[in-house]
């Protein structure tokens, strides 16, 4: 490992052009991360940056990391294979509504369960942007694209819910206007032992420009966002006057003072579920922040004990021990 | 035991140089078992042997029906042998449906063991047959009618044992009769016996008990009219020998390739017929740092893998054929990417999941050419179970001094039958050492060496961050290009450095008369059917000489000189002949004779004498 130096955020830019869109939210979340990077402390060449294939999976020729762009779907079980191989680096996994939820739907699943220490960006535009413009699975339904000119009938995931549904560790949600948050939740995310999944609510300008604007233009976003911070209360809106409480099985829209205080580190995921959900009510604000944070033991340090304590009870494996083992004989 | 004690000793013993001994059964009557303790204590007294456990894709098909029948053949000898024999000597059917399903296969005056016990109407009605005893099946052969559920049932008279479970002991009983009839001794499976139920001691004890009964049996009950003894064998070179069944040598061979590679393998892998054991064998071997990785499918299998190969260690994924279908995508990234994989496919029958349990070359134009874009991969087949473990690590070599996936072929009758292996000695193992680079200066991710090789970098090296993917590399810096000349170049590169592969394997020996006009030509699990026949063949008066692939693409050089010394070549294939297509397109001026048989088992030896000498004498 090279000597700790500070680095700052330009020094995880390449030499690579950029070529995503103008205007393409995926310059925003690149910044942040790589201001989280710099911030985090980590040295260069101890991060790797994983992808699938889309637009959001070119990310990796744009960080001067080590990077791998894999195949369609399939970065979670790549990233498997590097930081079970490697505990001591960090590993970071760029996907899409597309790559991560559809094709590799299967994949992002079994990562999150086995937590797997990496972190997970899913930038959901909900459309296929490489491929000019068809609905994704996190196209709402009746949206009409160039394959569902009469909209869409299929009913979308939402990312949160799946990955509180495949018992993720670390579950949180941002928007890539939004950039405090989004800074904020990256370095969260990083700073997580275990599988951290953060969605983001990314805007493709060209197929599907606008699509979060309902919630996330700066003069709707305090009223039509919650923001789940850790220890504090449900409060949202512009006065800081609404807040969310559970009333039963409902959450219900209280004032600020009878919101309840979140708490992301419950051992059940059944509030962080439910308040996934939320916005299924349009009354309802959209819940951004971290919805669950909890710590448990990791599969990569898990395969690497396994390991050690094999050679502590059986002791250093030699190739004689495998070869000259069991029954023989000679024959002379 | 002293000879007098021996029951039995008085009836005449038959020297014989080798014996086919089949033991046929319902999937619950333990007969794998059965044949491997046979199989064992055959090994533990010397003698060459080979062995075909043929079982059915369900676990427990309905009991006593010919679609539950689980049989294992094995071959003993006094001999060097090649092959567990065409036909067997005898045949121990533990009920009706074993004994329709098998005794085709029985040489005519063979010895034919029968469960009188499952013979009964009801039996006959659940595998859908006629009374034996009424239509001549039982005609020309040394029926010996033994009613074995009885026997157990007495001998374990007393046992704390439910009658279910003494039920359960029939196969030692029969296991027994067999040693005594072939004159084997009980104690290694004696031993085997009290290891495996070690906290079940009655289990144990009654299994033995069972087991001393049959042997006892033997000579009391006067079935038989002579004993049998198989010498040990003289005839396999000096050395130290174990026995070995083919997937386990690929799991040693596969260790101890990485190992000399001086990198740690990890295995990724998802469990598929027959080639889960593969997974089992190398999970056990995490004290030699091996990584195993059960992955949800076969895409992540082999995907985990070519991550574990990007950050330093040795990836390695292990599948049948219908996994090697999945795996396509991928393996076209590791060419890309130019990372070093081993990928070993244990082909069955196909097509789809065809005949998971039978043995097939089913997958050698897969392997070679099915891939989208030019994505040339070197490919080597496994002849024998000992030659699993050279292969693995002929696989490892290539795989990291030419950073490409390299795919190993075996299939189902290497992976489950078993062989004595004659056990390398450690200073005669290859030095591989590879050389991950760490000098940053002037470091191109995309340079080669004089093989055509990239460099091999770990993440976490310092000041050599460089990113790779799937999509066209520019030559030396690696990024991403779309330019047209570039494409052709790279295309060419890829592929010469695959050719290269050429410069460090060698001709394969010619074996047989020098003067034949007749070459036979084999790869993989047909070593051993071929050597046989051509030994028929010469016994016969005819000259032939025999040549077996090892490295089946890139061929090595040299086949088109060997090819043209004979009137025909003729390659026998368990496919369509694929290999014959492939040889037709490289060397189209060569006679190329396919002989096909896709039956889901292998070749008798006998049958490819006969093929043989029907092109000679034509």
């Amino acid at each position: 490992m090279s000597e700790a130096k500070t680095l700052t955020k330009k020094d995880f830019k390449p030499d690579q052009d950029v070529k995503w869109c103008p205007g393409c939210g995926d310059y925003a979340i690149l910044n942040a991360v790589q201001a989280a990077c710099a911030n985090i402390g980590t040295s260069k060449e101890n991060v790797v940056f994983v992808s699938g294939i889309g637009c959001s999976s070119r990310f990796p020729y744009y960080m001067d990391t080590y990077g791998f762009h894999t195949i369609h779907g399939r970065a979670p079980a790549f990233a498997t294979g590097i930081k079970a191989s490697n505990p001591d680096l960090t590993v970071w996994l760029v996907t899409g509504d597309g790559d991560g939820l559809s094709i590799g739907g299967n994949h992002l699943a079994h990562v999150l369960r086995r937590n797997v220490d990496i972190n997970v960006l899913l930038f959901n535009n909900e459309i296929y942007g490489l491929t000019k413009g068809q609905y994704s699975p996190t196209s709402p339904r009746g949206r009409r694209t160039k394959t569902s000119p009469m909209g869409s009938v299929d009913r979308p995931f939402n990312p949160v819910s799946f990955a509180l549904g495949c018992n993720a560790t670390f579950v949180a949600r941002t928007i890539d206007t939004h950039i405090k948050h989004m800074t904020d939740v990256l370095e969260a995310a990083a700073a997580h032992k275990g599988t951290s999944f953060v969605e983001i609510y990314q805007n493709c300008v060209i197929f599907n420009d606008g699509a979060f604007d309902d919630i996330s233009e700066k003069s709707v976003r305090d009223d039509k966002t919650i923001d789940l911070r850790a220890g504090e209360k449900l409060v949202y809106g512009k006065e800081h006057d609404k807040g969310i409480a559970m009333r039963g099985f409902d959450p219900q829209i209280v004032s600020a003072a009878d919101a309840d205080v979140w708490d992301p580190t419950r051992e059940s995921s059944a509030a962080a579920f439910t308040m996934s959900a939320l916005d299924q009510d349009p009354k309802m604000p959209s819940p951004i922040g971290i919805f669950r944070s909890v710590e448990t033991t990791t599969f990569d340090a898990d395969m690497s004990a396994q390991i050690a304590q094999a050679v502590q009870q059986k002791g250093e494996g030699q190739i004689k021990d495998l070869i000259y083992a069991g029954e023989t004989w000679e024959v002379r | 035991m002293t000879k007098t004690q021996e029951p039995g000793a008085e009836l005449p013993l038959q020297q014989q140089d080798s014996v086919v001994v089949r033991f046929a059964g319902d999937s619950g009557d333990g007969m794998q078992i059965t044949g491997g303790q046979f199989t064992s204590t055959s090994a533990a007294v010397g003698n060459d042997l080979a062995t075909l456990p043929d079982f059915p894709a369900e676990i427990r098909a309905p009991a006593g029906t010919r679609a539950g029948v689980s049989g294992f053949q094995l071959c003993f000898s006094s001999k060097d042998i090649h092959t567990p024999g065409d036909r067997p000597d005898a045949l121990v059917a533990m009920n009706p449906a074993a004994l329709v399903v098998n005794i085709k296969d029985l040489k005519p005056g063979g010895i034919l063991v029968i469960n009188t016990g499952a013979f009964n109407d009801k039996e006959y009605k659940k595998a859908k047959m006629a009374d034996p005893y009424t239509d001549g099946t039982f005609e020309g052969y040394r029926l010996i009618e033994v009613d074995i559920n009885k026997r157990v049932a007495e001998a374990l008279e007393g046992s704390p044992l439910k009658p279910k479970d003494v039920q359960r002991c029939k196969n030692f009983y029969t296991l027994g009769l067999m040693y005594w009839l072939y004159s084997r001794p009980m104690q290694p499976t004696e031993e085997f016996l009290n290891k495996k139920f070690a906290k079940k001691p009655e289990l144990a004890e009654a299994n033995i008990k069972a087991m001393r009964a049959g042997f006892n049996a033997g000579d009391i009950h006067q079935m038989f009219q002579a004993r049998y003894q198989v010498a040990k064998c003289t005839e396999l070179p000096a050395g130290t020998y174990r026995n070995i069944m083919g997937n386990e040598a690929v799991a040693l061979g596969l260790t101890v390739g990485a190992k000399l590679c001086g990198v740690k393998p990890f295995l990724g892998s998802y469990p598929i017929t027959p080639a889960s054991t593969i997974l089992e064998a190398m999970a056990a071997q995490k004290h030699h740092d091996v990584m195993t990785f059960q992955a949800e499918d076969e895409i992540a299998a082999i995907c985990s893998a070519i991550g574990a190969s990007f950050a330093g260690r040795l990836g390695i994924t292990t599948t049948s054929g219908p996994g090697l279908a999945l795996k396509t995508e991928a393996m076209g990234l590791a060419v890309m990417t130019e990372l070093p994989l081993v990928i070993v496919d244990v082909q069955r029958g196909g097509p789809s999941t065809g005949l998971p349990t039978k043995t097939e070359q089913a997958d050698l134009l897969q392997a070679v050419f099915g891939r989208n874009g030019e994505a040339p991969i070197p490919v080597i087949a496994v002849s024998t179970v000992a030659d699993a473990f050279d292969c693995a690590i002929e696989a490892c070599r290539i795989a990291t001094q030419y950073m490409t996936p390299v795919l190993l072929l075996t299939d189902g009758y290497i992976a489950n039958g078993s062989e004595p292996w004659r056990l390398p000695k450690l200073e005669d193992l290859p030095d591989l050492k590879v050389n991950f680079r760490t000098e940053p200066e002037g470091f191109l991710p995309y340079s080669r060496d004089d093989k055509g090789a990239r460099p091999w970098v770990k993440p976490g090296t310092p000041g050599m961050q460089h990113r790779i993917g799937g999509l066209e590399k520019a030559h030396l810096t690696g990024d991403v290009c779309y330019d047209a000349e570039n494409h052709e170049f790279m295309i060419h590169a890829r592929q010469e450095k695959v050719m290269n592969v050429r410069e460090t394997i060698k001709t394969p020996e010619v074996h047989g008369d020098k003067d034949a006009e007749l070459l036979m030509l084999g790869w993989g699990s047909t070593y051993g059917p071929i050597a046989d026949a051509c030994e028929m063949i010469r016994g016969k008066g005819h000259k032939v000489a025999r040549m077996h692939l090892r490295h089946v693409w890139p061929l090595p050089k040299g086949l088109d000189e060997i090819f043209s010394r004979y009137k025909a070549v003729l390659i026998p294939e368990m496919n369509m002949g694929q290999l014959a297509r492939i040889l037709r397109s490289e060397y189209p001026s060569q006679n190329f004779l396919s002989y096909s048989k896709v039956q889901g088992q292998p070749f008798h030896s006998s049958e490819l004498a006969e093929k043989a000498i029907s092109v000679l004498e034509n």
